[in-house]
């Protein structure tokens, strides 16, 4: 480890003097793990208590204050094999508190909709043997001194979201089921007052109870995804070296401030938009622009975040963001990007608007025809009542998040992170699919192109020899060796390259000049760097550029394959853009383009009705995947991309893309299905409780029953069982906790 | 039937003593790792020497 961290900033003081840190924490896979890292943290002097959640690994760690330095803990766990970073957690603590919420509305229409139950079955079978009457209003006056406080506590969530919703103008699916809930309540009590044979306290509670454990469900997920992203971007967190009077302190990223000023060393990713105070250096902007050709900075230039410095060290003073030429226009384009975006209207919200007011009516109906046949206001008003009782939309409101949170988790498996919760429907609906081409389409990251014409042992030797540089193109390099180990006794010379003694014979990797090896300049392509190696007489030239990922042709074409229109948009050099569009067989491209031309194509796009999917990584593609239909960036995106994507997709393979196309079509589908079920059985028990038959015992099965029904189909959006192969690696994973330690 | 007036509030009485447990547990945060509940049984701790 090279210097401490600050990461006071991370650090939350508890009113009782303690302090208090969250870290993710990686590399976590059993029980041995997890033991050894709180016996380790808790030996440590002045830790009190040290306690991993292995359900989202995260670790939370309690010191005396003063005692302890948090870096320390950093360092402590990394000293043992772990890699962890702090992170702050302000925005997952709401969901939290909604979670637990919503768990405890659950457990009381819950507990209600069994003792309620219970009352309800005798009732029902007693009416056909020899229950007293005297009995009978015993029985429904205990449902309702139940059903009437649960109904009250636990219909929170839906009183609330209707009445929102019907102060806005609008009409939603909430706005039905309270209406259904506390009119079922109503009427139950009248009846009950009035010595009734009928009350429906069962159906109103464990209407309740069914939507609560959907709505409880999909909001579990969604935590589970945000935990995850939490995780990920916590530990890819980088931190800064910061300058504070002639010392170097190296500070997280989130605690820069405009005007700190930072150093960037080289091979080091630069933390903040900044502004070159001294140093000179090539830089790889291709995360800000597309652009992968190399572009070298002096002082006076404006950097951005997420280039990687190559060669010099670079002091720079950290601006504001939203001041200056790239990022400010950015940041214009989103804003107007935005503002421009329809919001999208549910499947579910479209659906209630149909159903809610048609329901409304054909319960008035029921009430004038019944009174037009002379029936008598109480007998009319009753008949209504059960219309809109077993029209109460249960099977409707789990029709969607149901099949939503069998996709979410499928998705989540292939390493998809949904973030936004109609992202599935929007993402069924694509015909276009446009992809960035840097660091979407290519790997984030430069490989060597060149593995194959050089000699295996060369190879090796030169990949050992990288692993003791931080410069990009030798990690490049270090990425072909087997094993992981550094040379001992390497020394960097900044600038020019690494160099040790291999087996007797001085080894040097870096520029050719400092290898002494002439490169014909035909070697030379525009897009690819150079670095060579000279081990004793022996020599190579690597050659490093941006390749493609594995599995982007075969993806493409699945795509294709698929109806979808493939297009690509690149901030890079129209020969680059030609090259890749190419070996992928796609015939719609264009290079060299820059933010505002990327809206307007897509812009264009949907002014033709099409619906776009964009992928895309980069600073620059940030207002496109705001103007999108819907969304997706890889994992390496720039943070304010990601913060743009309905959606983030894990590791080096484009396959995710894929499958996040295919999971939500399924889902759409189900979707569909659902909704039909729930109108066909609405077409069924509609009619019922319009003559008057309804009975709360009929309404207490058909309304259970076509919720199972939504929800049995729902479980068909995880998809058909994985190829052999996918499951051997997970029985592989199952194993670890036994071969871990 | 008279049995009933006291067996149905008894009844509720041991349900709502379950609810009332429930909710302890909630409270005490029970649920937050139930991943890793599973595999801290396996962990010796408790076992003098360690």
């Amino acid at each position: 480890m090279a210097e401490a961290v600050d990461f006071s900033t991370f650090v939350m003081a508890r009113p009782d003097g303690a302090c208090e840190m969250q870290l993710a924490v990686e590399g976590v896979h059993c029980a041995g793990c997890m033991a050894k890292i709180e016996r380790t943290l808790g030996a440590m002097p002045g830790v009190t208590n040290a306690r991993l959640n292995f359900t989202n690994r995260r670790l939370t760690v309690d010191w005396r204050r003063g005692e302890v330095e948090p870096g320390a803990i950093v360092e402590k766990l990394e000293a043992i094999g772990y890699r962890a970073h702090p992170f702050a957690r302000a925005a997952e603590d709401e969901e939290a508190r909604q979670a637990a919420f919503l768990l405890r509305c659950l457990a009381v229409a819950g507990f209600a909709a069994m003792n309620i139950m219970l009352l309800s079955v005798s009732v029902w079978s007693g009416n056909f043997t020899d229950i007293t009457p005297e009995t009978r209003d015993f029985f429904h006056w205990l449902s309702a001194l139940i059903a009437l406080p649960a109904a009250a506590y636990a219909g929170q969530p839906f009183y609330r979201s209707a009445i929102n919703a019907l102060r806005h103008g609008h009409l939603n699916m909430d706005v039905p089921i309270s209406l259904g809930v506390l009119l079922a309540l109503g009427l139950s009590v009248f009846e009950t007052a009035t010595s009734a044979t009928h009350a429906y306290f069962d159906s109103a509670v464990m209407l309740l109870f069914f939507l609560l454990a959907g709505r409880y469900l999909d909001l579990l997920m969604r935590k589970k995804t945000r935990a995850m992203a939490g995780n990920i971007s916590a530990l890819k967190a980088e931190v800064a070296h910061r300058l504070e009077g002639g010392r170097v302190t190296t500070v997280p990223v989130v605690a820069l401030r405009p005007d700190d000023e930072i150093l960037v060393k080289p091979g080091e990713r630069i933390p903040a938009d900044g502004l070159l105070l001294a140093g000179t250096s090539e830089i790889d902007e291709s995360l800000v622009t597309g652009e992968t050709a190399l572009k070298r900075v002096q002082p006076g230039d404006a950097v951005y975040s997420g280039s990687m410095n190559f060669d010099g060290a670079l002091t720079l003073r950290v601006t504001a963001t939203g001041e200056r030429s790239l990022l400010g226009e950015v940041e214009r384009l989103l804003e107007v990007a935005n503002a421009r975006r329809s919001k999208y209207l549910r499947l579910a919200d479209r659906a209630a608007q149909l159903y809610a007011p048609m329901v409304h009516l054909t319960a008035a109906f029921t009430l004038l025809g019944w009174l037009a046949f002379g029936a008598g206001w109480h007998t009319s008003i009753v008949i209504a009542i059960t219309v809109l009782i077993i029209t109460c939309p249960c099977a409707l409101a789990l029709a969607v998040p149901a099949v939503q949170v069998v996709a979410t988790g499928a998705l989540f498996r292939s390493g998809v992170l949904l973030f936004s919760g109609d992202a599935v429907e929007r993402l069924a609906e694509i015909d276009t699919v446009v992809f960035d081409k840097t660091g979407t389409l290519t790997l984030p990251e430069p490989r060597l192109a060149n593995a194959r014409g050089i000699a295996p042992d060369l190879l090796e030797t030169a990949a050992r020899l990288a692993l003791a540089s931080r410069h990009p193109l030798a990690k490049a390099v270090a990425r072909e060796s087997s094993d992981r180990r550094p040379v001992a006794g390497a020394m960097e010379e900044p600038g020019r390259g690494v160099r040790a003694m291999i087996d007797g014979a001085e080894a040097r990797l870096g520029s050719p000049a400092f290898c002494g090896i002439d490169v014909p300049a035909a070697e030379q392509a525009e897009s690819t760097s150079v670095i060579a190696f000279r081990h004793g007489t022996r020599t190579a030239v690597f050659q490093v550029r941006q390749t493609l990922r594995s599995d982007a042709a075969s993806v493409v074409a699945a795509l294709q394959a698929k109806g979808l229109d493939v297009r690509i948009l690149s901030g890079d050099r129209n020969e680059a853009v030609a090259d890749v569009a190419a070996a992928l067989g796609v015939s719609e491209w264009r290079g060299e383009i820059k933010p505002a031309d990327k809206i307007a194509v897509l812009e264009e796009l949907k002014a033709d009705g099409r619906k776009v999917l964009m992928v895309g990584d980069g600073l620059n593609d940030a207002p496109a995947l705001a103007a999108a239909t819907v969304s997706l960036s890889p994992i390496t995106a720039a943070d304010l991309t990601q913060a743009q994507a309905d959606a983030v997709f894990l590791g080096e393979k484009l396959q995710p893309v894929l499958d996040s196309v295919e999971v939500s079509r399924r889902a759409r589908r189900l979707m569909q299905q659902n909704l039909w079920l729930a109108v066909i059985y609405n077409t069924i028990a509609v009619p019922i409780a319009i003559a008057g038959f309804v009975t709360p015992l009929i309404a207490a099965l058909a309304m259970s029953g076509s919720s199972i029904l939504v929800t049995l189909n729902a479980l068909r959006a995880g998809g058909r069982r994985r190829a052999p192969a996918e499951q051997a690696t997970e029985e592989a994973a199952v194993m670890l906790p036994f071969v871990c330690h | 039937m008279d049995v009933l007036v006291y067996l149905v509030p008894v009844a509720l009485g041991l349900g709502l003593v379950g609810l009332a447990a429930f909710f302890w547990s909630l409270k005490n945060r029970q649920y937050e790792d139930l991943e890793g509940a599973s595999l801290r049984m396996l962990s010796d701790d408790d076992l003098p020497g360690n």
